[in-house]
């Protein structure tokens, strides 16, 4: 289903849910497919049909790397949430951690802007 | 079906210019200046080019400022750009049109001064918004996030990754034309500085200024021309993500498809070819791409550098410039592949020749988001 009423696209739905302190992602209505990053349709098989929908938050580190700069070094990481898609995100509070390491996800500010962050679930995984 | 296109085709001029550093010049200059050296190679003159395949790291519109730039009306033309791969796509593009009759004479060009105007990758690339916030350094970031998954995934080593660029190294000690010559040993590598883990800055491939350049025609021609014809036995490309979130398996790329569809088209077998010219961005993709163009089985890649199986005199003729590790990178090396392989298959390499009939270029652009394969081949093989 179309909503009519929005005219704002899933880019800046996404944003705006995030901006509230929500975290969310689109499943299609038909085939229960969770989608991210926020599109139009589903990918692949085209459906119209996605929701929004709370993440739980519960994701697996797939992989990671440490971004070593004059500046300082940060991590980033891509995550795979338990819904099935993955995201590009950063594993705060630790320099790095190990790939398979269960996370959980938490908006933060980055840069003046929210966005989603994980921090590592089991205390043991440093 | 595609089997039409096997031999149709020839590569008939090659050339480079200002690989390494050519201080003073511009993108276009470099690219220019390659243009007119491989049309030269051939023996064809410039007015007669009728077809332009191009694409820079500058150019946000490719075809038209070549042509521009040379005083050419092409019939045809393509800029598509799909990173460090645009140039094996761009051989299968002019392969199509010179065998369709949409141009007669088809040149393929780069140009890149990004070493001395400032020493960094340039991109036209256009930021993802998902991926943003977490600032990643593109494209290092994706590869070592490749290379992380891959040591875990397969149990390989920093030491498997840097068997890569020593092998490079020993090619390029070989190749007066490389950038990077030199001892180089696998401590070397551990020991340099880290840049996005397991990463370091051996593990990277170069930053150099240069220009490319071939000439293609229908193989009917190309018998006449100067040089010994290199043909175009089969190509193939497959697109598999443009942010690195988004590529399925970060251990297999779609260097599986391009590459089948590439080796269906030529007819030949893996053994029988001769020379393997890998985009080697960074150590892992030596690894990936050995694996996913069925040269070894997948996870053994690194035993299978770490054997010596790419060394000069190994199993597997790789990278015999010295790849964009050791020889020339200037933001997209795809053409400098196909160079190197044409050069082999002339028996114009000097002390770095191997005995060659065919060999493979294979392309990769983005974040191993894109890949392209060629297949080549000297008169022997059609």
């Amino acid at each position: 289903m179309v909503d009519r009423s929005e005219t704002s696209g899933p880019e800046a739905r996404f944003k705006a849910y995030l901006a509230e302190g929500r975290f969310m992602i689109q499943r299609g209505r038909s085939t229960g497919r969770y989608v991210f990053y926020p599109r139009i349709a589903a990918p692949v098989s085209g459906e119209r049909d996605l929701e929004w929908v709370p993440a739980s938050g519960d994701g697996t580190l797939y992989s990671i790397t440490v971004n070593r700069t004059r500046d300082g070094n940060y991590n980033i990481a891509l995550v795979d949430l338990v819904e099935g898609p993955r995201l590009m995100s950063r594993i705060e509070g630790v320099d790095t951690a190990p790939i398979g390491a269960s996370v959980k996800a938490r908006i933060a500010v980055l840069d003046g802007e929210p966005a989603i962050v994980f921090d590592v679930a089991e205390k043991a995984t440093r | 079906m595609s089997e039409t296109l096997r031999g149709q085709a020839a590569i008939v001029g090659i050339a480079t210019a200002g690989v390494g550093e050519a201080p003073g010049r511009t993108s276009i200059e470099l690219l220019g200046e390659a243009a007119i050296a491989a049309l030269c190679d051939a023996g064809i003159a410039l007015n007669s080019v009728d077809g332009v395949f191009a694409a820079t790291g500058v150019h946000g519109l490719p075809a038209m400022s070549v042509a521009e730039y040379l005083g050419l009306k092409p019939s045809y033309f393509d800029g598509t750009n799909v990173g460090g791969a645009s140039f094996e796509v761009h051989l299968l593009q002019a392969a199509a049109a010179l065998y369709l009759g949409l141009c007669d004479v088809a040149l393929v060009a780069y140009g890149s001064n990004q070493r001395t105007a400032g020493g960094r990758l340039v991109s036209l690339s256009e930021p993802q918004w998902h991926e943003t916030p977490y600032r990643p350094r593109h494209p290092i970031t994706g590869y070592a996030m490749a290379a992380a998954r891959y040591m875990h995934q397969y149990g390989a080593a920093r030491e498997d990754l840097a068997a890569v660029a020593v092998a490079a190294r020993k090619w390029a000690n070989r190749n007066p034309d490389a950038f990077a010559r030199g001892p180089l040993s696998i401590e070397d590598v551990l020991k340099s500085r880290m840049i996005s883990d397991p990463l370091t800055v051996a593990d990277c491939c170069l930053v150099t200024d240069g220009g490319a350049a071939c000439v293609l025609v229908r193989r009917e021609r190309a018998p006449d021309l100067r040089q010994a014809p290199v043909y175009i036995l089969g190509a193939g490309a497959a697109l598999s993500h443009r942010s690195i979130a988004q590529m399925p398996d970060l251990t297999v790329t779609a260097a599986v498809e391009s590459g089948q569809r590439a080796f269906e088209m030529a007819g030949i077998d893996r053994k029988d070819v001769g020379v393997l010219m890998l985009y080697d961005a960074f150590t892992i993709n030596t690894i990936l791409f050995l694996e996913d163009l069925g040269f070894c089985p997948k996870g053994e890649g690194g035993r299978f550098v770490s054997s010596g199986a790419i060394d000069p005199g190994g199993a597997l003729n790789v990278n015999t410039n010295g790849g964009g590790l050791s020889c020339v990178h200037p933001g997209m090396y795809g053409l400098f592949l196909i160079v190197e392989a044409v050069t082999q298959l002339r028996r114009q390499a000097g002390e770095r020749q191997v005995n060659a009939e065919s060999a493979l270029c294979h392309g990769n652009g983005g974040t191993l988001a894109s890949q392209a394969t060629a297949i080549l081949g000297t008169q022997a093989t059609l």
